[in-house]
């Protein structure tokens, strides 16, 4: 069993216990300890099961790497699922639960798959489920679905909160074991802005728990004062629980910063995304422990050799009472030593080399520990826990020899250097036949916005394995990169001893010849159960591809991404083609390193705040009236004002009937407002409008029409000069960023050398439409600025006081009413907005919104930008030709427009649509006309643009883009509904009221 | 997560800041020109793996349009500089030769 | 070749599974064929099944730079749908949609399709109007749409926040018959069923020069030797340009780097794809319980197949308001590929300026769901020598005509 040991654990606080549950039983832990250690200590070795066989599944690792040990974590809205056992740092209170089973992990009906097994190798589903047909809609995937998934899914809104992080640094340094605190010494008084992140909560990596010396004093030791020495440097900044997750490119870094996770309940936010912009970024993130291939590898109590001697010196737990080492190099030795020396007893030391270790052979042997050479593990004894372990030669096909009774077996199939973060930006890596791994290739970095290589590597994550190594890299790598990160770097001298170590020997499959039978049960993926079989049967099918064989077992797509699996995977697949590793390649590494939340990506920008929203000086009157909101770009304008009671459909009704009536205000403060200036924005506004702008006269308003060079029209709006070198050109309202875009686009980049300036001062002005017959006259009674119709022409535009406050009136309609827009100062516009209110209650004064707006200009005939326009509709589409200067030789359009396509008589053409019984059209309809295309789709010719009930005319109205559709005028169209019944509606003039314009000229 | 030196305001400016917008140096052709010239224009565009001129805007920041001469299969970039240019200066065509000799690019080389 | 069937996986598994033999073969190439294709990836493998299905063509090669299906074929989010606006659109991607139904059956190979339903919000008044046009269209055009209220929205998909306080749920378009694919699964049934037919499909082969002959392609210079062609089918995707620098014509194309994520695998919570164009995200389930997400393009013209990260950021940002649940997952991985987008964003199929030498690329980031119609429309168009009803209106022509087919109209996102 695994337990608590009575005295060690560098990591863990003794006098601080904690209390926390797994699947609803209590456990103790101490401060310090991962969950995945505190399990331990309870005997909780099993932990989970697996995806495809629902095989029992313990702690195989400790830490990013492990693949078993994921769990549901807490509830409600702070439940998370899959969180690793292994890197979550346990609290007083955490409830966890096991993923993947049914009913419970100990019993799990799943585990019938496991029985299959033969029958499910690597892409059984291909190859099955094929007839009949509806059978895997209704059957097959349903059934797949709901065993496929691991954690179960949260329910909740999400009830703790992100925050995003910048950082700007000269150098990065990602990973503070001994190689990343040697290399950051380089730093010290470099001059250079320097940040060292540590995805764990504890400094120095490995080195303190191998027991090894650094300058003359133990690990612990030097890297404490090494900490301290990098602290008191001003220039370099260190954190902690801080993961280097992502590299991108020109020095883009993504850091994932755990604040809240071991600390809920503090008021804090949960995680922190760092955005990292580095000037270079040093990787010392160092090396990962392979398992090996040997059958029944994934019984819980396999475990890394490493994670074995983690659990006994961080956290003073043992994995078990009696652990058999199984290895194919030296490291694997001092866990024997580290289980024997805490007084457990260790029965043997499997080594598949013939010569066995160095200096730490003699030292197991010293200590007691029997050492059986050139063997290999024939097959794990037990279920749900490791009973013990048959010993074989290393060079047969597994013939059993001997039986060794255990509750841990301790594997080490040598060590890869972590190298995804120094690969995810482009850099390449070789192969190191000595050490059988790959590791960056100096030669091939990723390169910077200036093509210099802007990533290194440091420590054992370059390659350099033995500490004496490592510290030696790290000091050189350092100084390199502090020096391409533009500083002096300082000496750094760090000593370590080399060790007498014997070189590893690569191990992919134990015994080598290891027969079929052993072969389904060797595992090289512990959660998604892909085996040595299923890799070779892969091969054996034609995905010689590394990412075929990937792809087509899901080796290495699990949780942990392959980090165990990946270069085992690929070893026996190089072998099953028969050709040396690197040949083989390995597949792509993507960011993030471990798995980051997806709050953390979204940061704080959420619910109310998830974009900015843009307000109009009105706007909390407006929500205080009643004002139904729609979302216009940022924008929020009001859809109708409600009254109490009424419907959105009736207040609409109202408005336009009152507008019609009475009196009506709008709030159009969205609407855009560019101020184009000088000498040639006369000129200017000729290039960027169909229609002539030059002429207009000082005082004047003039409608005009934008096209993009394609020729289809992009936005409209009302055009009023201010004076000879002056223009205010009115936008839609989600129009006015990307029009003030485009027009400084054509001025910078084409036309840089006219003498034009252009404002986006949308938001310098409120601006109120005043509406109706009675508009004239609440303005008049405001008093100031004369409006009568000789002082202030239909468009036309005056300047002066309105009750005081200054202000422009512009005489133009878009709803066919006797009609001002007048814009204030924005800071006026709510005292402005109130005057009118106050002053039009006697004249029947009210609110309306865009949907009454919407409906007066159809029932004018005027064209919406979104509605009768999609991005296809060209203004000879609309019948606006009115507007487009014949004398102009160019435009913005012009010769778009000239196209084959785009004079083509048989384009749609705007008309006005009636329903011959009165009904309004249905959005979006269609018109048909006999028969089919050779598609077999039904034939149209033309379609609806805008329709809605008239309250004016208390009928359906519509236009419609119809093809020869002004030719004829009385003809009755079709419209499909979509549900197979029609509408018909005749073809009519698109101006439904006050043909004349009697009502807005008075 | 590009950077691009803005030439105006002389910072390096982060992709947030700034807004894509497509090849440089485009000849505009108007009223008068063939259909051939008139769909080179619009819709022919260079989209070499390699070395690339480009506009950019840096929108977010200072608002004015500039070039960038940058390679598509490494993102190295090899200069930025005003948008008011028919072509790209001798001095960065030199330093583009020295990075990527042979190098060509529509009319350019 | 053996015929996949459940029966064949168990008699295989009492002999240890030693009799399934290479899904394709891996022939060194002949010295010329009658029709080659450039590129291995859905497209081209599915234009060379259709040639020999429909056409009775098999003497044909598809030659591949890398492996085959490794392009965007297998790094998009599996969505297919056939709701698009436009005739020409919807008609090739119904075609497509119909196709997927029976593909399985068709090539002997599970392919997943999984018709879950497609369905895309509408969050804005403007939306609700664009999609009640498309619902419209494609009742008229035989695609089975129709526009639901946000009731129904919750209904189908319980995990979505319909009263959002920026952009509530206003209804959408819902396609049942859309749904989903297993992307590799699609190449590699495609793959087996060609290789099946004789014909040679030769990966790790990159194209040097396209030889021509009096304005006629006659072959293709390869890393493996010269190999003669009568008909060069271009199917490249990404890398068209490329090629058609080599055959010597310009292409209205620009490649930009798309991203897609995917979180950790949980539990099925999710039964339909939607894709949210108003915020600018799409999210479905796979079937291993992941949570497959994407958005939109990157603007600048890329080959690495990385992307910036911001884009990801937005994505992940929108989809946290639409489900509000998936804030609390993780991302287990995000990858970018390659696509190829022309000036309308939708797909060029047609014939080029060297004689029988024909294209089909600019499928931008729809090509995934596009795959068996574009190699049936593209098939019929080698075979014939002219594109037919599908392909028609794809032609090159198109921009010098100001004739587009432009989807944006109803959707930001093109997907």
């Amino acid at each position: 069993m695994s337990t608590r040991l009575a005295n060690g654990g560098r990591l863990v606080n003794r006098d601080r216990a904690v209390s926390f549950s797994f699947n609803g039983k209590q456990m103790r832990g101490f401060e310090g300890d991962t969950l995945a250690s505190a399990l331990l200590a309870g005997d909780q070795m099993l932990v989970g099961r697996s995806f495809k066989y629902h095989r029992p599944r313990g702690i195989v690792a400790s830490g990013a790497e492990e693949p078993n040990g994921l769990v549901n974590l807490g509830s409600g809205d702070m439940f998370e699922p899959n969180a690793r056992v292994t890197t979550t740092e346990v609290f007083d209170g955490l409830q966890a639960g096991s993923q993947n089973h049914w009913p419970s992990l100990e019993f799990d009906v799943g585990a019938v798959n496991a029985k299959l097994s033969r029958f499910l190798p690597a892409g059984f589903y291909y190859k099955m489920f094929i007839h009949p047909r509806p059978l895997w809609k209704h059957v097959y995937e349903p059934f797949i679905r709901q065993s496929a998934g691991l954690g179960k899914a949260p329910k909740d809104r999400d009830g703790e909160r992100y925050e995003h992080f910048y950082a700007h640094v000269d150098l990065l340094i990602i990973g503070g074991g001994i190689a990343g605190l040697v290399a950051a010494k380089a730093a010290i008084g470099s001059g250079l802005r320097v940040l060292v992140v540590e995805q764990t909560a504890a400094w120095g990596g490995r080195a303190p728990v191998d027991g090894a010396e650094i300058d003359g004093m133990p690990a612990d030791q030097w890297v404490a004062q090494t900490v301290a020495e990098l602290d008191a440097a001003e220039n370099i900044e260190m954190r902690t629980r801080l993961m280097g997750a992502g590299v991108y490119d020109h020095g883009y870094v993504l850091g994932y910063e755990r604040i809240g996770d071991h600390q809920p309940g503090a008021s804090l936010p949960k995680h922190r995304l760092w955005r990292i912009r580095a000037g270079h970024v040093l990787t010392a993130t160092g090396a990962i422990e392979r398992p090996l291939s040997f059958a029944g590898n994934d019984v819980p109590g396999v475990m890394l050799a490493s994670a074995v001697r983690d659990y006994a010196v961080n956290f003073g737990v043992s994995a078990g009472d009696r652990t058999v080492v199984v290895t194919n190099n030296d490291d694997a030795y001092r866990t024997a030593l580290v289980m024997k020396e805490a007084g457990l007893d260790v029965p043997a030391i499997i080594d598949a080399r013939d010569g066995g270790a160095g200096a730490l052979g003699a030292e197991a042997e010293a200590a007691g520990i029997r050492v059986l050479k050139g063997k290999g593990i024939a097959k794990v004894k037990g279920g749900k826990r490791v009973t013990g372990v048959a010993t074989c030669a290393m060079a047969g096909e597994g013939t059993p020899q001997e039986e060794i009774a255990c509750d841990v077996v301790a594997m080490s199939g040598g060590w890869s250097p972590v190298v995804h973060l120094w690969s995810h930006c482009g850099g390449k890596l070789l192969w190191d036949e000595h050490h059988a791994f790959f590791r960056p290739d100096p030669e091939r970095a990723p390169t910077g916005a200036a093509g210099e290589a802007f990533v290194s590597v440091a420590g054992s994550a370059n390659g350099a394995m033995a500490l004496a190594n490592v510290v030696v890299d790290a000091a050189a790598q350092g100084v390199a990169a502090v020096k391409a990160a533009g500083g002096k770097a300082a000496k750094v001298a760090v000593k370590a001893e080399a060790e007498d170590m014997a070189a590893m020997a690569p191990v992919w499959m134990m015994p080598q010849g290891a027969k079929y039978e052993l072969r389904t049960k060797m595992w090289l993926d512990y959660q998604n159960d892909v085996k040595v079989s299923d890799v070779q049967l892969a091969a054996q099918e034609g995905f010689e591809s590394v990412e075929h064989t990937k792809r087509y077992t899901t080796l290495g797509m699990a949780t942990d991404q392959g980090k165990l699996s990946n270069i085992n995977g690929l070893a026996i697949l190089s072998d099953a083609l028969n050709q040396p590793i690197p040949q083989t390649g390995t597949t792509t590494f993507r960011p993030p390193y471990t798995p980051i939340s997806m709050g953390a990506i979204a940061g704080e920008a959420r619910d109310t705040i998830f974009q900015p929203l843009r307000k109009t000086p009105m706007h909390e009157w407006h929500d205080a009236h009643g004002a139904h909101w729609e979302p216009v770009g940022h924008w929020r304008r009001a859809y109708c004002f409600q009254q109490p009671g009424e419907s959105v459909e009736d207040a609409v009704q109202r408005e336009v009937k009152n507008t019609r009536e009475k009196l009506g205000l709008l709030d159009a403060s969205t609407l855009g407002k560019l101020i184009v200036k000088g000498p040639d924005a006369g000129k200017f506004l000729d290039m960027l409008y169909t229609n002539m702008m030059s002429t207009l006269k000082v005082g004047r308003c003039r409608y005009g029409l934008m096209c993009s060079e394609n020729g289809f029209l992009m936005d409209d709006g009302v055009v009023a000069r201010l004076s000879e070198d002056t223009f205010l050109c009115h936008t839609t309202s989600g129009g006015a960023d990307h029009i003030h875009a485009h027009m400084e686009e054509w001025l910078q980049t084409e036309w840089w050398d006219w003498k034009v300036w252009v404002v986006n001062a949308t938001e310098q002005y409120a601006q109120v439409a005043v509406v109706g017959p009675k508009a004239r006259k609440v303005l008049q009674k405001l008093g100031g600025l004369d409006v009568s119709r000789d002082a202030l022409p239909f468009m036309g535009w005056a300047e002066g006081e309105i009750a005081g406050i200054p202000a422009r009136a512009f005489r133009i309609s878009f709803s066919g009413e006797l009609s001002y827009e007048i814009a204030v100062p924005a800071n006026y516009g709510q005292a402005f907005w109130d005057k009118l209110i106050e002053a039009g209650e006697e004249f029947g004064v009210m609110p309306y919104g865009t949907e009454a707006l919407h409906i007066m200009r159809a029932e004018k005939g005027f064209i919406m930008i979104g509605d009768e326009t999609d991005g296809t509709v060209i203004p000879q589409d609309l019948e606006l030709n009115w507007a487009i200067s014949k004398k102009k030789e160019d435009f913005i359009g012009k010769r778009g427009q000239e196209r084959v396509h785009m004079t083509d008589p048989d384009r749609w053409k705007l008309v006005g649509l009636k329903t011959v019984d009165g009904s309004v059209l249905p959005d979006g309809a269609y018109a048909v006309s006999e028969g089919s295309n050779a598609n077999g789709q039904r034939n149209v010719i033309g379609r609806v643009t805008s329709t809605y009930h008239s309250p004016t005319l208390d009928r359906g109205i519509a236009m419609g883009l119809v093809k020869h559709g002004p030719d004829r005028m009385g003809e009755r169209l079709e419209f499909p509904k979509v549900d197979g019944t029609s509408v018909h509606a005749e073809i009519c003039d698109p101006v439904f009221f006050d043909r004349e314009g009697e009502k807005q000229d008075v | 997560m590009l950077t691009l030196n803005c030439p105006y305001c002389g910072i390096a400016a982060d992709e947030t800041e700034l807004s894509p917008g497509g090849q440089a140096h485009l000849k505009r052709f108007g009223p008068g020109s063939s259909e051939d010239e008139f769909e080179g224009y619009l819709f022919m565009r260079e989209n070499p793996r390699g070395v690339h001129f480009e506009r950019w805007r840096h929108s977010n920041g200072c608002g004015k349009w500039f070039h960038a001469a940058r390679c598509t299969s490494t993102l190295e970039v090899f200069g930025t500089y005003s948008a008011q240019t028919v072509e790209p200066p001798a001095e960065l065509r030199k330093t583009i030769s020295e990075k990527r000799p042979g190098w060509s690019w529509g009319e350019f080389s | 070749m053996k015929r996949y069937s459940a029966f064949a996986v168990a008699r295989e598994a009492f002999r240890h599974h030693a009799g399934w033999e290479r899904a394709w073969r891996n022939p060194e190439p002949k010295k010329s064929y009658d029709v080659i294709i450039i590129g291995a990836g859905g497209h081209g493998l599915a234009t060379a099944f259709w040639l020999g299905k429909n056409h009775g063509i098999t003497n044909v090669a598809v030659i591949e730079k890398g492996w085959l299906g490794g392009g965007n074929t297998g790094r998009n989010t599996t969505i297919i749908r056939s709701n698009y606006l436009q005739d020409p659109s919807a008609a090739i991607y119904e075609k497509s949609r119909s196709l997927y139904e029976t593909m399985s059956q068709d090539v002997n190979y599970n392919i997943m399709f999984s018709p879950r339903g497609v369905m895309m919000l509408a969050q804005t008044h403007h939306e609700v109007r664009g999609y009640l046009r498309t619902e419209h269209a494609n009742n008229l055009q035989g695609v089975a749409t129709t526009f639901v209220g946000p009731e129904k929205v919750k209904e189908l998909c319980p995990i979505i926040n319909i009263d959002g306080p920026r952009y509530p749920v206003l209804g959408a378009l819902w396609q049942p018959r859309g749904g989903t694919a297993r992307h590799d699964a699609v190449a590699w049934g495609y793959a087996r069923a060609c290789s099946d037919m004789g014909m040679d499909i030769i990966q790790q082969c990159e194209v040097t020069g396209v030889r021509q002959q009096g304005g006629q392609v006659t072959g293709v210079d390869t890393t493996k030797g010269a190999i003669d062609c009568k008909k060069l089918g271009i199917v490249v995707a990404g890398h068209s340009g490329v090629l058609a620098d080599m055959a010597g014509f310009r292409l209205p194309l620009e490649s930009v780097a798309l991203q897609a994520l995917v979180s950790e695998p949980i539990k099925p919570c999710m039964d339909v794809v939607v894709m949210a164009n108003t915020v600018h995200g799409y999210m479905s389930q796979s079937d291993k319980g992941e949570m497959v997400i994407g958005g939109g393009t990157d603007g600048y013209n890329n080959y690495t197949q990385r992307g910036s990260f911001h884009h990801i950021e937005e994505t992940v940002r929108a989809l946290i308001e639409t489900f509000p649940m998936i804030s609390r997952l993780k991302m287990l991985r995000q990858w970018g590929g390659i696509v190829d987008v022309t000036g309308d964003r939708s797909p060029i199929i047609g014939k080029t300026p060297l004689g029988n030498c024909f294209i089909n690329c600019g499928w931008g980031t729809g090509g995934f769901k596009a795959i068996p119609g574009s190699g049936w429309a593209t098939a019929e168009m080698i075979a014939k020598g002219e594109p037919g009803p599908l392909a028609a209106e794809f032609g090159m022509d198109r921009f010098k005509e100001g004739r587009f087919i432009d989807e944006s109209v109803a959707a930001g996102v093109a997907h």
